[in-house]
């Protein structure tokens, strides 16, 4: 393992941070985007106009720099994996009021109690989940 | 228009940042998750890389009387860990190590790759059946509080900074 492979996963996570603080300077927002895009579903005012700018510029630079390299980096899981992970990310961000951005990067950063805990939580059930897949059930991956 | 600009601004930056960092490749994640194989600690440093960057902004903005383009900072109102909380994150949990997506990595990977397309539309239908489920069957008189606070990490609370 060579160093500069810590470099990408760096930058990557200073530009999140930069965007999150751009948000809280100027709107006074949380760039969390579980948030984004479930107040852009529920809540369509003029007060969300810069929610659905957040989503189209996640999409757009994801089909610009995405696009040349096809959908071989991904990993095959089954339709219905994907129907159930989906169902189960939707359903529990909005319970528990956040993802890895709003309550992982947005919230450890204000040090606030309840994204503590959520990101503790969030992530010691993925690990569980993950162990449990690919050495009790011995699955895909 | 301003707004939207700040909005598109932010949501490419995001976006070109989650790509770079790789986190929208599930193996990736998956490997992050995975502390009996073969960890991968990489994407903990996209994690710090964000907070070491966002943490001295957050420090500055409670220092400035307002936001550039705001009356007032949008945090949220609930501060209390409850049971709801808990139980959220871990449903979260559990689809995350399924299929190694969250939602921004998710929605940045839709329109080149038809699983994590898949992926998105089914958790927004799962965002839908909360806020259906939950706005309907709870009793106002417990939740009261919460109805209107289903939008992650946004619902907004006046902070007199």
């Amino acid at each position: 393992m060579d160093q500069f492979q810590y470099v990408p996963p760096l930058i990557g996570g200073a530009l999140i941070g930069l965007t999150a603080s751009i948000l809280l300077l100027t709107l006074g927002r949380i760039a969390g985007v579980s948030g984004i895009i479930g107040s852009a579903l529920t809540r369509p005012n003029r007060d969300a106009f810069w929610r659905y700018g957040f989503l189209a510029g996640l999409i757009g630079i994801g089909s610009l720099m995405l696009s040349h390299r096809g959908a071989g980096t991904s990993m095959h899981f089954g339709p219905a994996i994907l129907l159930a992970a989906g169902l189960l990310v939707g359903f529990g961000t909005r319970l528990g009021n956040g993802c890895t951005s709003g309550h992982g990067v947005c919230g450890l950063s204000r040090l606030s109690p309840r994204s503590v805990v959520a990101t503790a939580v969030f992530v010691a059930t993925a690990m569980l989940v993950v162990f449990a897949v690919r050495h009790w059930i011995g699955g895909a991956t | 228009m301003i707004r939207l600009i700040i909005g598109l601004f932010t949501g490419s930056l995001f976006g070109a940042g989650l790509v770079i960092a790789q986190m929208t490749d599930p193996s990736r994640v998956l490997g992050f998750l995975d502390v009996s194989g073969h960890w991968d600690p990489r994407l903990g440093l996209v994690l710090l890389g964000a907070i070491v960057v966002h943490a001295p902004f957050v420090m500055w903005s409670r220092r400035r009387a307002k936001p550039i383009l705001a009356r007032s900072v949008h945090l949220p109102a609930q501060s209390r860990v409850d049971l709801r909380l808990v139980i959220g994150a871990a449903v979260f949990g559990v689809g995350w190590g399924l299929a190694g997506y969250c939602p921004g990595p998710a929605l940045v990977s839709a329109s080149t790759n038809p699983s994590a397309l898949l992926f998105t539309l089914s958790m927004i239908g799962g965002m839908l059946i909360h806020d259906r489920l939950l706005s309907r069957r709870v009793a106002p008189a417990v939740f009261e509080q919460r109805t209107h606070s289903d939008e992650a990490v946004a619902r907004c609370h006046e902070v007199s900074a």
